[in-house]
């Protein structure tokens, strides 16, 4: 018991200080990426970036470049293949969209570190003013790779202390406003989230966190057809990443919440 | 000429140097090395060949073995029957190797004891995922308790079906699949821009184990010389891995008996050492972080420390959490004397890692095979005796105590040099492989042995790749742990294992 005790003091106080703070993230973190519209060449058929990329989250659309964060890994190869250097990854966290079509970024005249609006807008819905103060998900790992899990069980631990923002991660559908869902939902795993999703009392929200989950991902097109979330159900929360940052999830969720957010 | 070839890891041998033995040579020659000398790495089928300049022109079966004493590998084949009298009644370990190969390729093991599905994966005959002939028990006061695929937690999908006689259950069915992507076909015919992220994800908490194997891989079969430096942080990142998932299991270990101090502080350390590889990459994962030839991430001398001094206030924290749990007689007694697997079902199942070894069985790749460039790197292999849910979990504090120290050691000693030694940093082109050829990695992942077998065809690339996740030798051990335990035990024994669904089901 006093041991206890003074491995407690030892260990000291580990709640981050978020959200009054902004996190510290390392320095190498691959955050929200921005095309330079003075220096980008694809509308003149540079194609650099599109050839490396493993997930085909590049694309022109209307003859300008656009980079879909709903496929994309992060993994950068694009920003090293660009010749004009166009292509960047900010420190820019804060990623989630209420829609799919906002995970779309495209070429920009502002400079790389120019703040950009969210893209999510608090949950449309009269249940709002109860979930803000209680939100209860059950999370389906509908054949994820076990990373978006872990990053959406560590948000369960002391440093983020997820509860003391009034959500929580339930063991039953029946008790659970919504779904959260990693994974790309291959045929093997549709029939459980189906039952899982039925079994969900509303306003049965639902969450794709990870480029799995929103697109497919990595695993788009393969022969599993796992073409994640959107393709069975209405999804009201996008957070993208491969796999998203904590505090990208949790930004996500309180924003989705109306919550305060630095 | 000698029945099987014999290579080293993170080598490759032509495919045509590899002996074909007849189906009872091949089947005394495995039984001769199982039982005397070997454990099986992977046995699988070859691709469907019409190779004319070997005469070939069907699908072999092909073995891989770990002589562990001898540090070497052997190979054999044996043209695919289309049945042939199972291995597995007196070789268990290759279980689900057979049911692997049956599902796969529709060669029948006859007389195997159990040939169920493993991943259902989409055929157009194949039974729906969860169709399974499960086995049942009847008699007075027998129950099934069935479980998932969706579980209570945060965790993947499976379903467990319990056999039980009151609380005590007599045996554990574990049906998976649900996890199936298809990735193992998705990588035929590679290398391609989609094969290293594929590697990455096959199981995103071993991300350093897996693109680590194929990277050997790719360097075996292009005779690409790995830079030392890079060597050296690759074996940095894999106990990085290994600090955080044993980190995160002691924690839950703690959680699932209820004793909250040690859960708490290990949630939190967890993070702080996947923190310290995102120091390296970006990533928490270790996404980006090897490629063929070295690293994609390079680190100085002021990241080294920075990395060294963090782990250390770390590792001192998990000496902490771990002791207190040590010092506390109701978590010990938790633990001791439940989920014991005897060494002698452990040899004979094939189980791999810290399970192994926690049943007494010295299995560690990177002692008995070490990787190009990495002799004389060893950890020190502990082994236990007692098997059971207190030694695996003792294993991995053990474990941790090994990583720490060597972690310090390998970044207080980089090699000079770069950190690749491809022409492209970061790789986007994979250099021509050698047609024809078969190659091996091990690497000891934190879970245990990743293996990782290609061939490759006519033009270089892979017509077979094939991947052994630790996991895929192991739920049988989870299985066995379960027998006449409490049903109540599952949640322990099932954290001392903490196998991957999606390593299993690809
Ligand atoms: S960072 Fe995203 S868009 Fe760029 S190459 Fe990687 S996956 Fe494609």
């Amino acid at each position: 018991m006093l041991q206890t005790i003074a491995e407690r003091l030892r260990q000291q106080y580990r709640t981050v200080p978020y959200p009054s703070a902004h996190p510290v993230l390392s320095e190498r973190f691959m955050g929200r990426p921005h095309i330079n519209a003075h220096t980008c060449t694809a509308n003149a058929g540079c194609t650099a970036c599109m050839e490396v990329c493993p997930t085909q989250a590049l694309a022109l659309q209307e003859g300008t470049l656009g980079l879909d964060m709903g496929r994309c890994t992060f993994c950068g190869k694009c920003a090293k293949a660009c010749p004009q250097s166009a292509l960047t990854f900010t420190k820019e966290y804060r990623l989630a969209s209420s829609t799919r079509q906002g995970l779309w970024v495209f070429p920009s005249p502002e400079p790389a570190d120019a703040p950009v609006p969210s893209q999510v807008q608090p949950f449309d819905h009269p249940m709002l003013p109860s979930l803000r103060r209680s939100c209860r998900l059950r999370e389906v790992s509908a054949a994820g790779c076990n990373a978006c899990e872990a990053d959406c069980n560590v948000l369960g631990t002391i440093v983020f202390d997820l509860p003391r923002f009034g959500i929580d991660y339930v063991a039953s559908p029946r008790h659970a406003d919504g779904l959260l869902i990693t994974g790309p939902l291959p045929r093997n795993m549709q029939l459980a989230t189906q039952k899982c999703y039925t079994a969900v009392t509303p306003p049965k929200l639902v969450m794709a966190v990870g480029a799995c989950a929103i697109s497919g991902g990595l695993f788009s097109g393969l022969e599993a057809e796992g073409e994640g979330a959107p393709a069975h159900l209405t999804v009201n929360l996008f957070i993208p990443g491969c796999p998203p940052h904590p505090y990208t999830i949790l930004d996500g969720m309180l924003r989705f919440l109306g919550k305060q957010v630095p | 000429m000698a029945n099987h070839i014999t290579l080293m890891n993170g080598t490759s041998v032509p495919v045509h140097s590899i002996p074909s033995l007849g189906i009872g040579e091949f089947s005394q020659w495995l039984t001769d090395e199982l039982h005397n000398r070997a454990r099986v790495c992977a046995f699988f089928a070859g691709p469907q060949e019409n190779d004319s300049q070997n005469n070939r022109t069907s699908r072999m079966l092909y073995a891989v073995l770990a002589r562990d004493a001898e540090n070497s590998l052997a190979v054999a084949a044996t043209p695919a029957p289309q049945a042939y009298p199972a291995f597995t009644p007196a070789m268990p370990a290759l279980h689900l190797f057979e049911r692997e190969l049956y599902e796969e390729t529709g060669i029948e093991p006859t007389g195997h004891p159990w040939l169920k599905p493993v991943r259902f994966p989409a055929t157009p005959h194949g039974p729906a995922i969860g169709i399974a002939d499960f086995f049942t028990v009847t008699g007075e006061d027998v129950h099934e308790v069935a479980v998932g695929p969706i579980h209570a937690g945060i965790i993947e999908c499976g379903h467990f079906r319990f056999q039980c006689q009151g609380e005590v259950v007599m045996h554990l069915e574990i049906s998976l699949g649900y996890h199936h992507r298809g990735i193992e076909k998705a990588l035929q015919g590679g290398p391609t821009k989609r094969t290293l992220p594929f590697m990455e994800t096959l199981a995103g908490d071993t991300t350093i184990g897996h693109s680590w194997a194929y990277s050997t891989i790719i360097e075996a079969l292009a005779h690409l010389p790995v830079a030392p430096r890079g060597q050296a942080l690759r074996a940095v990142a894999l106990e990085l891995e290994r600090l955080a998932n044993h980190t995160g299991d002691l924690g839950a270990l703690a959680g699932d008996i209820g004793y909250l101090p040690t859960s708490a502080f290990c949630g939190r350390l967890r993070g702080d050492f996947l923190n310290i590889t995102a120091l390296l990459c970006g990533n928490r994962f270790g996404r980006n972080l090897v490629c063929p030839g070295g690293t994609a991430v390079a680190a100085d001398a002021a990241l080294c420390r920075t990395m060294v001094e963090r782990l250390h206030l770390a590792a001192k924290d998990v000496e902490g959490a771990a002791n207190l749990m040590w010092r506390t007689g109701s978590v010990l007694s938790r633990m001791m004397g439940i989920g014991t697997v005897p060494e002698k079902a452990a040899r004979d199942l094939g189980l791999v890692g810290p399970a192994a070894r926690a049943s007494g069985l010295p299995c560690d790749a990177r002692s008995t095979h070490p990787l190009p460039g990495m002799r004389g790197h060893d950890l020190h292999t502990h082994t236990l005796q007692a098997g059971d849910v207190f030694a695996r979990a003792t294993m991995r504090h053990k474990e941790i105590q090994e990583s720490v120290a060597f972690i310090t050691r390998m970044l207080q000693s980089l090699p000079e040099g770069e950190v690749y030694s491809h022409p492209t940093p970061g790789c986007s082109n994979t250099p021509p492989l050698a047609p024809h050829t078969l190659a091996v990695a091990l690497v000891e992942g934190w879970r245990g042995e990743v293996c990782h077998v290609a061939m490759t065809g006519a033009q270089g690339n892979f017509a077979r790749y094939k991947v052994m996740d630790p996991s895929f030798h192991n739920w049988i051990g989870l299985a066995m742990a379960l027998r006449g335990q409490q049903i109540s035990d599952f949640p322990l024994c099932n954290k001392s294992f903490n196998l991957s669904y999606c390593g299993h089901d690809l």
